[in-house]
């Protein structure tokens, strides 16, 4: 395909676009494997889970996407494309106006994004300022606007408020205006409900859902949480030792998993109803990034394992349109892994 | 194994006569009475009192002998404030906490370091709760060391206690916290508070801080130490799912009051109070075709250093009336389940509330 047309937008084209991301940290004693391979494309208005334990590589992806991963210590190979633009290939002057504009973060502590010692008003109209060019009382009117988007009451006194005056969930309405300021069509949410209380967390995701559907926006979630995955995602990326193992629409990952990290992990998972019986605990511990094994990373503790799988690590199988799994024994039709049952075992909502 | 069932009939002889003279054998293991612990809040020049954060407040409730409780509610509800009541980190500003029908930290009671010897806790950070410097080995035995066991002794009871948390002690005993992931690291914290052999471990978010995959492991062997120890646990936990599934009796607490306690299954089969309602509803679904489609309290909990005038939970709440604002209610026993207590006007007939006659007619 030749330049141009490559450049010109099309209605299918993703808006995010990763293929055979790799990203390796280099340690002085060892260098850690965070991300193996991950390939996926994000289209515009959809909603991506990313569902995976700590160390899997899901918030090294997020960062990568944005190149905030520290450059001195990070080698990151593949292809980055969001909204057009060549992340990886990009200089820093140039990424700046990617960052924020095309692309903005929210993260799980909202203190990191937000500066302790401007007004939240201040933050955003700077913001919208750098971007835009517009006029700061123009910035401040949009600020303003902002604030009441995100539902924060009595906007215009919290515009003149500093962000420890206000509580966990109020920051974490300010943090996502700031990061929805200069409209961007992609927004990369790292755990933002994770450190909120149960009550105050389901506000965030139903302000979250509302807001991506009104303003269209491509939306990647990183959780450890499979009901928060469930209650955001339109489909869901299973993230293991730095790979996606599963993909699918969030229905199919639920109900019927098609890898068995998936399958034991929505198995193992807490919910309810289980009362006194034994949880069917995943054995072992996710293998170590700084010498991952040969084959399946996760074959050591499948116990669905044969030989096989530990020789090299499972291809990426096409199940249906949009549905990966990198199983073997899934892919060649040898293995039914059930449904997990998550609803029946719920706890019924009163 | 055999060292510590020992231990545990040395241990009784030690309490004989206190249970003989005690004839009530179906005394609470716990009983706490009125337990309220309010924390200054320094500031403003010559660093002044300005404020008091209501952390606890006025809380009773017992703990059986063998039964899990389990304690919700979101931060700032006092749930871990009262851990450390419990166990007389902090001693609280008013109220008693009894064992076995003696009362702690008073003339004739029983000893902080005595009531140390049966009750344990495990801390949320796994980390932080162990000396870095030391391997876990030593680290496990050194609480039977200080309460007089010889070191030998001690040491071959931390090995027995590490096969008991599932850990190899060839493997295990020698290494340094930093050198254990942090389901190793919790599960050594689980053995170390089981050194002493207590009656009652107090597991104050314990297991939050693990992956799923990690947590599940954790949960199977709390279970089975309860079964082989003979134990009594206090969970502590904002995680919904993880509490039911642990516990027998559940307490739901809301800045600094209880405000419903009762067997868990009913509790949150059908929740009587307001909160408890609420918080039940928050819980993300589990069914993608069913997703939640609106939250059922808006804005964050208040602040427990100004709480609301009355019943703590009104500004929140969809059922406040006036008589709310006025009076606290107390925590009382259901009329139709007198295992089950909650704090709400609208249980009362004669509270005032315009939905306390029909509710009491029910």
């Amino acid at each position: 395909m030749s330049q141009v047309l490559a450049n010109l937008p099309r209605a299918t084209e993703p808006v995010v676009s990763v293929e055979d991301l790799h990203v390796r940290f280099l340690l002085r004693e060892a260098t850690v494997a965070a991300i193996n391979g991950v390939s996926f494309d994000l289209e515009a208005g959809q909603v991506l889970g990313i569902l995976g334990e700590s160390g899997s590589g899901k918030s090294v992806t997020l960062r990568s996407l944005m190149r905030l991963l520290p450059p001195a210590r990070t080698r990151t190979e593949g292809r980055i494309r969001i909204a057009g633009h060549e992340i990886t290939a990009m200089d820093e002057t140039a990424l700046r106006h990617v960052r924020g504009a095309k692309v903005a973060m929210i993260f799980q502590e909202p203190m990191v994004a937000l500066d302790p010692v401007f007004t939240i008003g201040v933050q955003i109209a700077e913001t919208i300022v750098r971007h835009e060019g517009i006029s700061y009382s123009a910035a401040n009117q949009r600020a303003l606007e902002l604030l009441e988007m995100v539902q924060i009451p009595s906007a215009a006194r919290r515009l003149k408020s500093y962000p420890h005056e206000m509580s966990g969930g109020m920051r974490q309405r300010a943090m996502i205006a700031l990061a929805l300021s200069c409209r961007p069509t992609v927004l990369l949410a790292d755990e933002p409900t994770t450190a909120l209380d149960v009550t105050v967390q389901i506000q965030i995701i139903l302000l979250l859902r509302q807001l991506q559907q009104e303003l269209g926006m491509a939306v990647i979630f990183v959780t450890h949480d499979v009901g928060v995955a469930i209650e955001v995602a339109d489909r869901i990326a299973v993230m293991y030792a730095g790979r996606f193992v599963e993909v699918g629409p969030t229905e199919k990952v639920i109900d019927t998993p098609a890898h068995p990290y998936t399958a034991a992990l929505l198995t193992s998972t807490v919910l309810g109803s289980t009362f006194g019986r034994r949880l069917e605990a995943i054995p072992g511990t996710p293998p170590d990034l700084r010498a991952l094994p040969a084959g399946c990373s996760f074959a050591p503790r499948c116990r669905h394992a044969q030989d096989r799988c530990r020789v090299h690590m499972p291809p990426e199988a096409v199940l249906a349109p949009g549905r990966i799994t990198r199983c073997v024994r899934v892919a060649d039709g040898e293995l039914d892994l059930g449904s997990p049952n998550l609803s029946e075992r719920s706890i019924a909502k009163p | 194994m055999s060292l510590l069932k020992h231990h545990v009939t040395t241990g009784d002889g030690a309490l004989g006569p206190l249970s003989q003279r005690d004839p009530s054998r179906s005394k609470p293991l716990l009983a706490i009475e009125h337990l309220t612990k309010h924390f200054p809040l320094q500031g403003g020049l010559f660093g002044r009192r300005r404020a008091m954060v209501q952390a606890v407040d006025d809380v009773s409730f017992v703990v059986e002998r063998g039964e899990t409780l389990g304690i919700v509610g979101e931060s700032g509800c006092g749930k871990s404030t009262t851990a450390r009541l419990l166990m007389h980190l902090i001693k609280p500003d008013r109220g008693s906490i009894a064992f076995r029908g003696q009362r702690v930290g008073v003339a004739g009671g029983l000893s902080q370091r005595e009531l140390h010897r049966q009750m344990q806790m495990v801390f949320q950070d796994s980390y932080a709760s162990l000396n870095p410097r030391l391997p876990v080995a030593m680290s496990i035995a050194f609480g039977p060391f200080v309460h007089g066991l010889g070191k030998t002794e001690a040491l071959r009871r931390a090995a027995e206690l590490l096969e008991a948390v599932g850990l190899e002690p060839a493997l295990f005993a020698n290494r340094y916290p930093h050198e254990l992931s942090g389901g190793q690291r919790q599960r050594i914290n689980v053995a170390r508070a089981l050194a002493l052999e207590p009656r009652i471990v107090i597991l104050d978010e314990a297991v939050s801080a693990l992956d799923k995959s990690v947590e599940a492991q954790v949960l199977n062997l709390l279970a089975d130490l309860k079964v082989r120890f003979d134990l009594t646990y206090v969970f502590i936990s904002h995680d919904l799912n993880v509490v039911r599934y642990i516990s027998d009796r559940v307490m739901v607490m809301y800045l600094g009051k209880v405000v419903e306690i009762g067997p868990a299954d009913r509790v949150y089969r059908d929740p009587q109070h307001p909160y408890t309602r609420a918080l039940l509803s928050a819980m993300p679904s589990m069914d993608p075709r069913r997703r939640t489609r609106q939250a059922p309290l808006s804005g964050d909990p208040p602040n427990p250093v100004r709480p609301p005038s009355g019943c703590r939970f009104r500004t929140r709440c969809p059922l406040a009336e006036a008589v709310c604002e006025k009076a606290a209610p107390a925590l009382l026993a259901l009329p139709s389940d007198g295992a089950r207590a909650v704090a709400c006007h609208v249980h009362v007939p004669t509270s005032g509330h315009t939905r306390a006659a029909t509710a009491g007619a029910e």
